[in-house]
Formats: structure tokens, C-alpha cells, sequence
């Protein structure tokens, strides 16, 4: 009961804040701009002529998981930037007084957020990314293979993300929380390029760089699989370890597991933390 | 009689037992202890509010009187000590079900409307509220014709009515007010004193910190005084304030008049202005008595003023000279 009210109460906080509104004016700039850029691909054909179908549907690939990365930063920098409030700020506020000294637990509070945020970030995702698959095929008649497999991995890293910065902002102001958990996110993506590099190159050091960050944060593995899902899945015939916006194979139900698994160990952690925190 | 009646037997005998007890109070708390890094907050804070009883909290600022009611209600965690509210353990979140509380730092949603945060305190504290009795409890603190506005747009003192109607939703048995007239203008501070006499006429307990002494004496049944992160002293008013005085103007005071004003008490002062000091098993007949005796002796009785040492004066006392320290009623 608590869970819910608190959770209503956070979908409407996003609405009123105008949260929605920003995410949703920044989505239709990216959807026109992105609109536009793929109708000039589909030109290409006719303008060089040297472009085949499986080529164009490599470009139309790599395009539009480079315009879907620009969707989850959206849905990342939203969620990570509203769950920072969400507990330090309210807490610094004074607002979580008069809720927390209610016959409510702590954890409740928490669950609460977290399914609140959940709802708008996972929300965010599916709308927008189900847009951008329809502007894409209006544009050059390509539909992504696996879809809702790609928005819920594209949603999972969300989940991810918001589930940190709900820990930071048990810990440290809300700011702070705020920019700790995009520049992580920002940091893993970098490492996983990176990794992606030393792989091409047969380094297995560099290579390591890359698994390892995507172990201690799984926001860039996940954004992986989502990428796999996005993409053309005929052979390419060329090399896509190296690209940032392509991905070789799809993810493991191993790492699917432990992305489920950091994500509850995050949760809990949060929940002990709030749970001693003085208010 | 069958073991088996005996059995029921029993069992009510148990229960009327059960029944007979008085009632829990409605804090209660004991050997509170609260350090942050270095500097000790509260350093084995004892008392207790009882059933309807209104409970003042007094003491000079960083004595610890926030700490203490935040964690009473299980905002801040005590290093020591254990509380119970209406008969339950502090730590079980049911034990504030019946409790109402507006903070010092008071915030409320401001992308919601006054309305709303009341239905969301309803909702949160498990009570049905219909929207009809959320308007009457905003106008009942001055806001009416300002339920349906946003609290962003609300001045401080509107907030902090706000707050005393979140207070006082869930009909409280307990009603904790940490400051609650600090934002407020003269016509608000009445409005407070109003509702917490209204409070007590309830049955409801009020545990009342504010820095307006003034308002703690007229409305308190017992004061608390926290002084260090300690109580300095504890007890009703009387037992706090401790002896009545008495100051006449009088003219026309001859021996037997002075022998008489002495009969009724410590005598101080001269001339034509005396001040008698009131024995403590007083019943409210010497003044009256001397008095007429007085006008009797043909002494002329221009003024009759009673007086009483004022809480303020006994808090500053306390404080500065740690005159009648040590728990003055005990803290009970």
C-alpha cells in the first residue's frame, strides 16, 4: 500500500515537474533530426549507386543504434538526475521528514521510488525507442530483428543506472549522486570501447579493461545486447568489434542473471543504507 | 467446574486484569543517548507524556530537543536508550500510526496541492479521508480557499499551517509540534495555542518544543527542560515555579497591619508597597483573608496584584545558575 502510494507519488512528481515534458520535447528533436538524417541515406542508393542492400542495412544498423544511444543517454541523464533528488534531496530538504515519521518503513519509501522511477525510465524507453523503429522503417523500410528484446535490455540499463544513483543518493548529496552515476556511466561505455579496441588488436590487457567494467557496472553490456538486437542479423562480412555501435554476439543468460543480481545487491545495499541514515 | 471453564475462566480473569491496567503513555522514553562525531547531542534523556497530558520541551538552542523528538518518532537513531509510543516499541513503524507530527524544517511536496498532501498523509498513515474532511482540516488552520493551490506557491507561515494539518491527520492520539509557530504572525501563534488547548480538551497528548515561553506556560501541563543533551529539570508548573507571591499598595499600615501582612508570609518591601510571599499549602483563601483583615485594620487597599515567578524567569535560572537543577519533579 505504502509501496504504491509512494511509487504514484513519484510518476506524478515527474509529471509536474515537467520531467516528461523535457524528455519528450528532447525525444522529438532527436526523432526529426534523426527522421531527416535517414531519408538522406536512403538517397544514397540512387545518388553513388555503389551502396547494396546488405551494406545499406549495415549504415541503417549502425545508424539507428547510434540514435538509440542518443534515447538511453536521454532516459539515463533523466532517471540518474531525478533519483538523485528523489532521497538526498528530500532528505536535505526537510520533505522526508513528515513522510518517514509515518508508519511506514524505510524500505517501502525506497521500493516505492525505485518502482516510480522504473516506470518512467523503462516507460521512456519503449515509447521512444518504439518511435524511432517506426521512423526508421518510414524513412528506409528497416525494422529492427528482436525489437522488445533490445527496449527491455535498453530498459534494464536503465534500471541499472537509476538503481546506483538511488545508492549515491543515499550517501551523498543529491548533486553529487547526479553526476557520480552519469559520469560512471559515462566511464563504462568509454572502458567498453576501449575493451572493444583491445580486442581488435588482440591485447587481452586492454581487452580485460572492458569485461571488467561491464562486471562492476553492467550498463554498457547491457546497451551491448540491446545493440545486438538492434542490428541487422544477416553476416556483415566485416569486422564489428571495433565499432561502438555495433555488437558481435548477442548476451549471455549468465550475465543476464548477474546484471538481475547487481541490480538487487544495489537495491539492498541502498535499502540498508537509507534504513540507518538520520533524516 | 470442567478444567476447560476453568481455562475461560482464567483467561477472563486475565483479560479484566489486562483491562484494568492504566493506560500506557503516550511517550515514553528512556536513557537516550545520541553522539555525533565528537560532541554528545543527548546524554541519557528520560520522560514521559501521558494520555492527553500536554508536555512543554524547553531549553536553549543545540540542547538537544530536536534530536530527542526525531528520535522519538524514528528519524535519528539513537546511540542507547529505548522509546515506546501509545504502548508500542519506537522501532515498529505501527507505533506512529496515531501519531501526528509537524517538523521544525518543514517542506512539503510542492508540486502538489494542499489537497493532495493531505490525501497523501491519509494514504500513508492507512486512514480514510474523504476530500470534504481534508478542506474542513485546511480550513481549520486557515487555508481554506487555498486547498486547491499548489504548496510551491505557499509563503512559509502557509506552509506551516499546512503542516499543522498534516499534523492532525489520522486523528492522532499523539500530536508532536517541534517549533510549530516559528514562521508564524501573532494571529497564527493564537490560532497554535487554540488548537493545542483544543488538543488537550480531546484527550490528545502534545509534546510542544517552542522557544515562546510564554505560550508553553499558559498551554503545558509539565515541562521538560533539556539542557547539554540533559534534563536540567522536569515537573509540572507548580512544581517547577514553586512558590505564589503576593504585591499590595496599601496605605495607612500601621503595627498591627504589618503584624498581620507578616502572619500571611515572608514579608518584603516597605512604605506603601509589601510583597508577601504565599505559603505553599495555599488553598487560595489567604489573599482574600488578608484582605479583609486589612480593610478591617483601616488600612487602605489600592492594589492587589498576584505574581508568580515566570517560566522564563525559572528557565534562565536554571540555565545560567543551574538553580533548581537536577530534575526539579523528575523526570517522570
Amino acid at each position: 500500500m505504502s509501496v504504491l502510494t509512494v511509487a504514484g507519488l513519484t510518476l506524478r512528481e515527474a509529471v509536474r515537474r515537467r520531467v516528461v515534458w523535457a524528455l519528450a520535447l528532447l525525444t522529438l528533436a532527436l526523432l526529426t533530426l534523426s527522421g531527416w538524417g535517414f531519408s538522406r541515406l536512403a538517397g544514397l542508393d540512387t545518388e553513388f549507386g555503389d551502396l547494396t542492400s546488405g551494406q545499406a542495412r549495415l549504415v541503417a544498423s549502425q545508424l539507428l543504434n547510434l540514435v538509440v544511444f542518443g534515447l538511453s543517454l536521454i532516459a539515463a541523464l533523466g532517471t540518474a538526475f531525478l533519483a538523485g533528488p528523489t532521497l538526498a534531496g528530500e532528505v536535505e530538504s526537510g520533505m522526508a521528514l513528515s513522510v518517514l515519521a509515518r508508519p511506514v518503513r524505510r524500505s517501502a519509501v525506497l521500493l516505492g521510488k525505485w518502482l516510480g522511477l522504473v516506470a518512467v525510465g523503462s516507460g521512456y524507453v519503449a515509447v521512444a525507442g518504439l518511435a524511432q523503429f517506426l521512423v526508421v522503417r518510414w524513412a528506409v523500410g528497416y525494422w529492427p530483428p528482436q525489437p522488445v528484446a533490445g527496449l527491455a535490455l535498453l530498459a534494464g540499463q536503465t534500471v541499472v543506472l537509476l538503481t546506483l544513483a538511488l545508492l549515491l543518493s543515499s550517501v551523498i548529496s543529491s548533486m553529487a549522486s547526479g553526476v557520480v552515476a552519469v559520469g560512471l556511466f559515462g566511464a563504462t561505455w568509454v572502458a567498453g570501447v576501449v575493451g572493444s579496441v583491445g580486442e581488435v588488436l588482440g591485447n587481452e590487457g586492454v581487452a580485460r579493461v572492458g569485461t571488467v567494467s561491464r562486471m562492476l557496472l553492467p550498463t554498457d553490456g547491457l546497451w551491448r545486447g540491446a545493440m545486438h538486437a538492434f542490428q541487422d542479423p544477416t553476416p556483415l562480412g566485416i569486422d564489428v568489434a571495433g565499432s561502438p555501435f555495433l555488437s558481435e554476439a548477442p548476451l549471455t543468460v549468465t550475465y543476464l542473471l548477474w546484471a538481475a543480481v547487481w541490480v538487487a545487491m544495489v537495491w539492498g545495499l541502498t535499502a540498508l543504507t537509507f534504513a540507518r541514515r538520520d533524516v | 467446574m470442567t478444567s476447560g471453564d476453568r481455562a475461560v475462566e482464567d483467561t477472563r480473569t486475565a483479560a479484566q486484569l489486562v483491562a484494568d491496567l492504566p493506560a500506557s503513555p503516550a511517550v515514553w522514553c528512556s536513557g537516550l543517548r545520541k553522539r555525533y562525531g565528537r560532541r554528545t547531542a543527548v546524554d541519557g534523556v528520560s520522560f514521559t507524556v501521558g494520555r492527553g497530558e500536554v508536555v512543554g520541551l524547553l531549553g536553549p538552542n543545540g540542547a538537544g530537543k530536536t534530536s530527542v523528538i526525531k528520535m522519538l518518532l524514528g528519524l535519528v537513531r539513537a546511540d542507547a536508550g529505548e522509546v515506546a509510543l501509545l504502548g508500542r516499541p519506537g522501532r515498529d513503524p505501527l507505533s506512529r500510526q496515531r501519531v501526528g507530527y509537524l517538523p521544525e524544517l518543514f517542506r512539503y511536496q510542492p508540486w502538489l496541492t494542499a489537497t493532495e498532501v493531505l490525501a497523501l498523509h491519509a494514504r500513508l498513515a492507512r486512514v480514510p479521508m474523504t476530500e470534504a474532511e481534508g478542506r474542513d482540516r485546511l480550513a481549520a488552520v486557515g487555508l481554506d480557499g487555498r486547498a486547491g493551490d499548489r504548496v510551491g506557491g505557499f509563503s512559509k507561515g502557509m506552509q506551516q499551517r499546512l503542516g499543522l494539518a498534516v499534523a492532525l491527520v489520522g486523528r492522532p492520539e499523539l500530536v508532536v509540534l517541534d517549533e510549530p509557530t516559528s514562521a508564524l504572525d501573532p494571529i497564527g501563534r493564537a490560532d497554535v495555542r487554540d488548537l493545542v488547548l483544543l488538543l488537550k480538551a480531546r484527550g490528545v497528548a502534545v509534546l510542544l518544543n517552542s522557544h515562546l515561553i510564554g505560550e508553553v506556560e499558559r498551554v503545558c501541563d509539565r515541562v521538560v527542560i533539556l539542557d547539554s543533551g540533559r534534563v536540567a529539570a522536569a515537573g509540572t508548573l507548580a512544581e517547577l515555579l514553586g512558590r505564589r507571591e503576593v504585591r499590595l499598595h496599601l496605605t495607612g499600615v500601621d503595627g498591627r497591619a504589618e503584624a498581620r501582612l507578616r502572619a500571611a508570609g515572608t514579608v518584603t518591601g516597605g512604605g506603601d508597597r509589601f510583597t508577601v510571599a504565599l505559603p505553599a499549602d495555599d488553598d487560595g483563601g489567604t489573599v482574600p483573608g488578608l484582605v479583609a483583615d486589612l480593610v478591617a485594620l483601616g488600612v487602605c487597599v489600592h492594589a492587589v496584584e498576584p505574581a508568580r515567578i515566570s517560566l522564563e524567569e525559572r528557565l534562565l535560572g536554571i540555565l545560567r545558575g543551574g538553580t533548581g537543577a537536577g530534575n526539579g519533579g523528575g523526570a517522570s
